[in-house]
């Protein structure tokens, strides 16, 4: 048993031992045991004591420059101004604080591992070692014993006699998780209908984001984008205290020559060439208003579907399955453009209930 | 030169959509020796994809409407004349210089009616602009093809959204109203000259930022920070491996 184990006493020191050639077949032949198939050759260190006394001096410049660079950090750290900057190749404008005590900490820590590796490849001990496995199975006469303090516990707890409260602990253990299933309902409430509508109804003005101005045709020229909202976003967000509906009533608005339609979602829905499709992607719901405004394609920034706006907004590329919903527009009695009726399908990504 | 951006905007008269851009611009009657050499620059370097009259054909777009914003972005910007038929103008050295930028920008806008090359004096006052509010902008209309820091992204068919920081308020400004190539236009009826400036205020801004993490890698976000760490930091770690495992001699 004890052979399994290494005799720290007789580790092979090649300062000491190096001496000649028999001390070294020594202790090899004084490795536990050779790995089966594979010939143990000596290192050059082993062999040559110039060699070790080489990688000896190598390792030890790595920790003695380890230990240069930790003092360089706190020099770093001390006399270099945090709002300093140095411009570098590559790097662009750079903060020199950030930069030298990067590379002084990191360099110090660098030099112990690779000194430490360096040491232990060139110069530890190189035996092969086998570790035997323990038995998994405990002896006899411990599980005996565990045996017996379990029905020692049993006997001097009482619980076999005691059915009142035996019955009662089970009871309340059962019980116990009942909780954890109930607040599974938080996950809740399902949503009742909030995915398949948006606040687009007829008549509400259309209005470009973030100005919220309302738009009229001629504001829109030939190959012109608007990301736009409807008129009523801000009061509702307040109402809400949250951005859902911003989420799902995002629409873009562009405007080709009427010429270059080749279909739309219905008869019309385009107001003199200005066509309103909804902004989120029908993939995983990213807004999307990357418009070329020649080839009419739309594409979406996260996995490159592509949409043909001049086609139904048809997804003509990429993981996106289904068209972009299209907003009917008209013009109301003041000339500005308002949606015809709300969207006919949902808009955005899709989701279980979905028909 | 400043002068002579004020003479450019002239023969659009009637057409300029909105009177803050345009205000100083002045109907001045010299332009006819601008327009006359803009003409001969014109047949010699253009009118060969762009049709003798500016009609268009087969290799190029027909000039009238586009306005003299358009051919001064794009002449400005060098992207014209094209070095090679391609999928893309790329921004280069200009051809021309400023003088003949403005002389092709009066000629070509002869052709018909388009947006004129806003004042300077107007441009510089995106100073003033807010840049909260520009950024609100950008992030709604522009950082979807140029990127959340200007640097610019991938269209189809080997066209790009080119990066910002080349260019001037000046020429951000005429590429909101004119649409180049696959950019769509922003008018500015739906996008308000103030509202164009405070854009141009949060790009000025996006351009100062520095790096004070270290190196940039471009500002294009995870996927290449990602690829940075997975092919160079873990490529480290596999090297450090390797020499750990390796026999020693």
């Amino acid at each position: 048993m004890t052979n399994d184990r290494l005799d720290l006493d007789n580790v092979f020191d090649p300062d000491k031992n190096n001496t000649n050639e028999t001390a070294l077949e020594k202790s090899i032949s004084k490795a536990p045991m050779v790995a089966p198939g594979i010939d143990h050759y000596p290192r050059r260190t082993d062999i040559d004591p110039k060699a070790a006394k080489r990688a000896e001096r190598q390792v030890a410049t790595m920790f003695a420059l380890s230990g240069l660079f930790t003092i360089l950090f706190i020099v770093a750290y001390v006399a270099i101004d945090a709002t300093a900057r140095i411009s570098l190749p590559l790097f662009g404008v750079t903060s020199t604080s950030n930069l030298f005590l990067g590379l002084t900490f990191g360099t110090a820590i660098l030099l112990i591992g690779t000194g430490a590796i360096h040491w232990a490849k060139k110069l530890m001990s190189d035996v092969e070692l086998v570790q035997e496995r323990k038995p998994m199975q405990p002896k006899v006469e411990d599980q005996q014993e565990a045996l017996e303090m379990a029905r020692i516990g049993a006997q001097e707890s009482g619980i076999g006699e005691r059915k009142l409260i035996r019955r009662t602990l089970l009871g309340a253990l059962g019980l116990f998780p009942l909780p954890f299933i109930v607040m599974l309902r938080d996950l809740g409430p399902a949503p009742r209908g909030e995915l398949k509508t948006t606040a687009w109804t007829r008549g509400l003005p259309i209005v470009t984001d973030i100005s919220y101005q309302k738009i009229r045709p001629d504001d829109i020229p030939v190959g012109n984008l608007v990301s736009a909202m409807p008129e009523n976003i801000l009061e509702i967000q307040h109402q809400d205290h949250n951005l859902n509906e911003r989420g799902k009533s995002a629409i873009i608005l562009v405007r080709m020559r009427p010429e270059d339609i080749k279909s739309q979602q219905g008869e019309g829905w385009d107001y003199q060439g200005i066509l309103a499709f909804s902004k989120i992607c029908t993939h995983a719901g990213c807004p999307i208003a990357l418009y070329e405004q020649r080839t009419h394609h739309l594409l979406c920034p996260c996995h490159q579907s592509i949409f043909d706006l001049s086609d139904s907004a048809q997804a003509i590329f990429g993981p996106a399955r289904r068209r972009l919903p299209q907003l009917a527009i008209e013009v109301n009695s003041e000339g500005y453009l308002v949606a015809r009726a709300g969207f006919q399908e949902p808009v955005g990504p899709s989701f279980w209930e979905r028909s | 030169m400043f002068l002579a951006l004020m003479v450019v905007g002239i023969t659009f008269a009637g057409i300029s959509t909105v009177a803050t851009s345009t205000t100083s611009q002045a109907l001045i009657g010299s332009n006819e020796t601008l327009v006359d050499k803009g003409s001969q620059l014109y047949a010699e370097g253009c009118s060969s994809c762009h049709g003798l009259q500016g009609q268009g054909g087969s290799d190029g777009p027909t000039l009238a409407g586009v306005g003299a914003a358009s051919v001064h972005f794009q002449v400005a910007t060098g992207r014209m004349p094209l070095a090679a038929p391609g999928a893309q103008a790329m921004r280069k050295k200009p051809s021309y210089n400023e003088e003949e930028v403005l002389a092709l920008a009066s000629y070509i806008s002869t052709f018909g009616p388009g947006p004129a090359i806003p004042a300077q004096d107007f441009i510089d006052q995106w100073v003033n602009a807010s840049v909260a509010e520009g950024g609100e902008l950008y992030r709604t209309n522009c950082a979807q093809c140029h990127n959340f820091a200007g640097s610019g992204g991938a269209l189809t068919d080997g066209k790009y959204a080119p990066g910002l920081m080349a260019a001037s308020p000046l020429e951000i400004y005429e590429a909101m109203i004119t649409g180049p190539q696959a950019m769509p236009k922003f008018s500015e009826a739906t996008l308000s000259p103030e509202a164009k400036l405070a854009i141009i205020r949060y790009i000025e801004e996006l351009k100062k930022q520095e790096n004070p993490g270290g190196i940039s890698l471009g500002r294009l976000g995870p996927v290449v920070e990602g690829l940075f760490l997975w092919t160079v930091g873990l490529g480290l770690l596999i090297g450090f491996a390797w020499w750990i495992g390796a026999r020693v001699r």
